[in-house]
């Protein structure tokens, strides 16, 4: 199970990290290496077992239908990397 | 004033409480000590002088019916605290000041604790040695340009050093017990939902738990009982009845039954650790509990499925930094290379690795090899502890498989670095809780840890445990102040 | 309740083609809380004025779900008569876009809280069952404006975290007035139940459409287009239609369909390939971490089945059982909830006949000619009670009855107090009509002659001078009986 060069760059594009020809070999690498350590479970037979759904042991909390949150646009602006009062502003998106 | 550092938090407590001490006057102690200890590169912010001011507050208008009055603490910069920069460790986050408190430090102010500042750690508490922090490396006060152990080496080094009295930090895969091990202090990774995880940043969402880093095992269960929590904004957060852990704390562990799983003695393995764990289990017997030797064969899958499940749950939960609400962004042509270039320059290569891993063994076609599977491991791992708590009380193991490495020792290959929580990892898998004591000093005076494993919820048993080994061994740290 | 033959072909060279449609409608909660956070959902609030730090999903923020949302997706399961799933889990659907702040959006992937069920379509050539797929729970996006500014677009996420049900049809629609009538069935039960407003202006309810051909009488599915962004029903059945005789140009010249996601263009009237095509969107699926299955009892579903009231299929058959209506106007009627709700005030003081034939009438006529909603509606219960008892009482004659009906609607009125204001309170004293009945006869002897020498057709002319001299107010059928005497 080995990850070649093209399927690193198809990763990183999935995760949205650029990178270029250099950085996908060191990648590359280093996935291959810690993918081999990975591999260990292969050795176990698993098919009968039921996967762990939650760690916590406790049942989903519900909560009650109500509105506690009141407007706080200034606090969830505040640390926006463009200035602007009443949006969040990215550069435009191809369609 | 040097006195003052050495009390331990108990200690400090009570001399407060009896006005035998003011809070100033700890405060003042512990700012110039952190003040000269640079050269440790444990703290990423200070909030020294609003510290000083809020003791000063606090001697005006006392309140001694509070767990922690008074007391100054730095935290982990993984925990969100309110006006004061948090970082995780990352460059992405290293302009972000969040608007809010975690609950977990929410509760330490609340029982009448400071703020010393944010301590330094893994980015994003990916690491073992913390040299992964875009805030440079954390040196070990045990000696000089070794590694604290990591995530919280920030946390375990100001600890270890006396820059702050007692500490918090989280562990996921091992990130307090393993850097309390390095480090000769003590840490608790707590039961999965009894510390509630709003405002930490999330690392690995089912592994991560907060837990105390302090001097001795009473530190330790006084600070839990102040950690811990019910919290209805953590839906992983379980309502179980909280105990008066530094009250009910005792050293009688006559009758108990400890397990030695025999697949934690590692080929390899240093004899000296060999040796401190027969140390601990002898002092163990002396104190009438019972050894009984257990299975765990499931052990040796442990780290593997830890990282298919960790970098799984990570990737996803670092998707938010995108540079488009808060923290670091780059210029982009277009909204999608904006975010490549923004999440390039602002993670460094371990989170950038993991989040590819973790990206990969949920992609289409992988996901039943691999994390799937991992997840069927873990019900394996977690059915092993069940099985052997029908016969147990709590387990003894070592710690970690080596004491402090040299910085840079293992940065060049990622899986050396995985391996020094591999003692640790299984019971994050499992979600119970564990603490990590100092244990002894290998053959270079470096400190090296035991780990009690204890059933979920039953902190107090292992707290225990732990404080009737402590007693024997009486360890004693060897740190002599080398960076001042 | 016969499953109807389609009529929608597409003809091309001797070939006949069907179209085979799926729809995936995104419906919008109505809850006063989002499904993971407690700020409000209101609709046009100033933009990030109804996000909290979970939206905007600053470090360190978890989901805690909301228990009214659940509780509406599975009155809405059982309004689609479909299995309710005691245990379902909450997945992350991963992938980037700027309304998507946590970079994963909660949904539910392989344990949908809701299973399969039905839809009974009311088709003018029948009924026609449609298969229900699933329906799952999962947050909405916010919004992303490109037309704000030349460089950059600006995102507002009031609308990100609201719960949306996402409800899969299988593949069982063959025409445009099928997926029109599915529609419009599944916004009226939604509404019936109060689970979803249905207001596709405001976005609270869109649609994907899923559209592949295959020649008549053909078996398996030809592949499927997913056209995304048509926001009613007018604009998806134009971009099916438009899509289907694409699929077909292409078969026919010989070509295969790639299975694409296609954007439909209002203004030039067809579809087009999205060109955002990255090997096709691998969403690593996995349960949330952050929350734990969710696991319904079964009190929990009994007692909202207890409380689900009427829908519409049931009222319409009871409708035509107890009323004795027509299937057309119980249709009408049934609707939509809030004409149910306006009939069945009506009805309570007032005589259904009349009651049904004014409302699907005149009333209606009113609405449509005002693009009204009935919840707009200018003229109350109440008050067109009070109008159909009149008539029926005989104070005013049906003919006056529109006038003050037209009144009614310009003023809201009560019709009573029009009728008083306006004298047009129906004459039905027979001694005052015979009066009048004499005048007319005395003024036009000729006419008379004529009548009794055979010409029927001139009882009208009579009847028509008596409406006139009596100013229309005369009760028509007194001034029939009467008059019919006095000619004889």
């Amino acid at each position: 199970m080995g990850i070649d060069l093209k399927t690193v760059k198809h990763i990183s594009k999935l995760s949205r990290i650029s990178v270029d020809d250099e950085k996908a070999k060191k990648l590359e690498a280093d996935l291959n290496s810690i993918f081999s350590f990975i591999e260990k479970l292969n050795e176990l037979n698993t098919e009968k077992i039921e996967p762990l759904t939650s760690i916590a042991e406790t049942n989903l909390q519900l909560r009650k239908d109500e509105i506690k949150s009141s407007n706080i646009r200034e606090q969830i602006l505040k640390n926006s990397p463009e200035e602007n009062k009443d949006f969040f502003v990215v550069p435009k998106v191809i369609e | 004033m040097s006195d003052i550092i050495d009390l331990t938090l108990v200690e400090l407590v009570d001399k407060i409480k009896k006005k035998e001490i003011s809070s100033k006057e700890v405060t003042a102690a512990y700012v110039d000590r952190s003040q000269k200890s640079k050269k440790l590169n444990t703290y990423v912010t200070e909030d020294f002088e609003i510290a000083l001011k809020k003791a000063d507050n606090f001697d005006k208008n006392p309140n001694y019916e509070k767990k922690l009055p008074g007391i100054p603490i730095a935290v982990k910069d993984l925990f969100c605290t309110k006006n004061l920069r948090t970082t995780a460790g990352s460059k992405i986050l290293g302009n972000f000041i969040p608007t809010y408190e975690s609950t977990v430090t929410e509760n330490l102010w609340n029982a009448g604790s400071i703020l010393l500042g944010k301590l330094n750690c893994d980015e994003f508490a990916m690491g073992s040695s913390n040299e992964t922090s875009f805030f440079g490396n954390v040196q070990n006060p045990v000696g000089e340009n070794l590694v604290p152990g990591g995530s919280s080496g920030g946390s375990a080094s100001a600890l270890a050093a006396k820059l702050t009295p007692t500490t918090i930090g989280t562990d996921t895969g091992g990130s307090i017990r393993q850097p309390a091990s390095f480090t000769g202090t003590v840490g608790l990774k707590p039961t999965y939902g009894s510390c509630s995880r709003y405002g930490i940043v999330a690392f690995a969402s089912s592994l991560d738990q907060a837990g105390p880093m302090t001097r001795d095992v009473k530190d330790c269960s006084l600070l839990f009982e102040v950690m811990s929590s019910y919290d209805r904004k953590d839906s992983t957060s379980v309502d179980f009845k909280r105990g008066n852990y530094l009250k009910e704390l005792n050293n009688s562990i006559k009758g108990k039954k400890i397990g030695i799983p025999k697949e934690y003695r590692v080929e390899g393995m240093p004899k000296e650790i060999e040796d401190l764990w027969q140390k601990g289990i002898n002092i163990i017997k002396e104190a009438g509990a019972e050894i009984v030797n257990i299975s765990l064969p499931n052990t040796k899958y442990a780290l593997p499925a830890y990282y298919i499940v960790a970098p799984a749950e990570a990737s996803s939960n670092l998707a938010r930094y995108d540079g488009v609400k808060y923290g670091f962004r780059s210029k982009g042509e277009n909204l999608i290379d904006m975010y490549e270039k923004t999440r390039s320059e602002g993670f460094g290569n371990e989170v950038k690795r993991r989040i590819m891993i973790g990206t990969y063994v949920l992609s289409s076609g992988y996901y039943d090899a691999y994390y799937l599977k991992a997840q069927k491991v873990r019900k394996l791992i977690k059915n092993d502890f069940d099985e052997v708590y029908k016969k147990v009380d709590a387990i003894l193991t070592p710690s970690t498989p080596s004491s402090a490495f040299k910085i840079g020792e293992k940065t060049n290959d990622p899986v050396s670095m995985y391996l020094n929580d591999i003692f640790t990892v299984p019971i994050n898998l499992a979600g119970l809780p564990a603490i990590s004591i100092p244990a002894g000093l290998d053959s270079k005076g470096y400190p090296l840890g035991l780990q009690i494993i204890g059933k979920a919820f039953e902190e107090q048993n292992i707290l225990n445990i732990a404080y009737s080994i402590e007693k024997e061994i009486n360890f004693k740290n060897k740190i002599n102040d080398w960076w001042m | 309740m016969a499953k109807n033959q389609s009529e929608y072909l597409i003809k091309r060279n001797n070939n006949e083609y069907e179209v085979v449609i799926g729809l995936e409608v995104h419906a919008q909660v109505l809850s006063e809380s989002k499904l993971f956070s407690s700020a409000p959902t209101k609709f046009g609030a100033e933009p990030n004025t109804q996000v909290s730090l979970v939206d905007a999903a600053f470090p360190g923020m978890l989901p805690v779900i909301n228990e009214f949302c659940i509780k509406q997706a599975v009155k809405t399961g059982i309004g689609l008569n479909a299995k309710i799933n005691k245990k379902s889990i909450f997945d992350r659907k991963n992938y980037f876009y700027a309304d998507l702040p946590q970079g994963y959006q909660i949904s539910q992937y392989k344990n949908p809280i809701v299973g399969e069920g039905s839809i009974v379509l009311d088709l003018t050539t029948g009924e026609k069952i449609v298969g229900i797929e699933r329906l799952h729970l999962e947050q909405d996006a916010g919004k992303s404006i490109h037309d704000m500014d030349p460089q950059n677009t600006l995102v507002d996420l009031n609308r990100s975290g609201i719960a949306l049900m996402e409800i899969v049809s299988k593949p069982d629609l063959r025409s445009l007035e099928e997926v029109n009538a599915y529609i419009k069935k599944l916004r009226s039960i939604m509404r019936y139940l109060g689970t979803c407003d249905g207001n596709m202006q405001e976005g609270s309810l869109r649609a994907d459409v899923n559209v592949s051909v295959r020649k008549k009488g053909q078996k398996g599915f030809g592949t499927r287009c997913e056209i995304k962004n048509v926001n009613s029903i007018k604009f998806m059945q134009m971009a099916i239609d438009y899509e289907a005789n694409r699929q077909v140009d292409v078969i026919e010249e010989g070509g295969t369909i790639d299975q694409e996601t296609r954007l439909f263009d209002i203004k030039k009237n067809e579809t087009r390939s999205m060109r955002s095509k990255e090997d096709a969107h691998d969403y690593r699926y996995f349960p949330d971490p952050d929350l734990l299955p969710l696991e319904l009892s079964d009190k929990f579903i009994n007692d909202l089945k207890k409380n689900i009231p009427e829908l519409p299929d049931e009222k319409k058959k009871r409708f035509i059982e107890k009323f004795k209506l027509s299937p057309y106007e119980a249709n009408i009627l049934v609707s939509d909830i809030e004409t149910s709700k306006y009939f069945e005030e009506v009805i309570e003081k007032s005589d259904v006949k009349l009651s049904t034939n004014w409302i699907t009438g005149e009333l209606f006529a009113l609405l449509n000619e005002k693009n009204l909603e009935i919840s707009q509606n200018p003229i109350s219960a109440k008050n067109l009670s009070k109008l159909i008892n009149l008539i029926k009482d005989g104070t005013i004659s049906g003919k006056i009855a529109k006038s003050v009906f037209e009144i009614m609607a310009d003023e809201g009125k009560d019709p009573q107090i029009i009728v008083e204001e306006k004298g047009l309170k129906q004459q039905s004293d027979p001694k005052e009509i015979e009066k009048l009945i004499d005048k007319v006869i005395t003024d036009n002897p000729d006419k008379v002659k004529e009548y009794k020498s055979g010409k029927d057709k001139l009882f009208g002319f009579f009847v028509g001078q008596v409406m006139k001299v009596s100013g229309g107010k005369a009760n028509p059928q007194l001034v029939n009986e009467i008059l019919k005497k006095k000619l004889l």
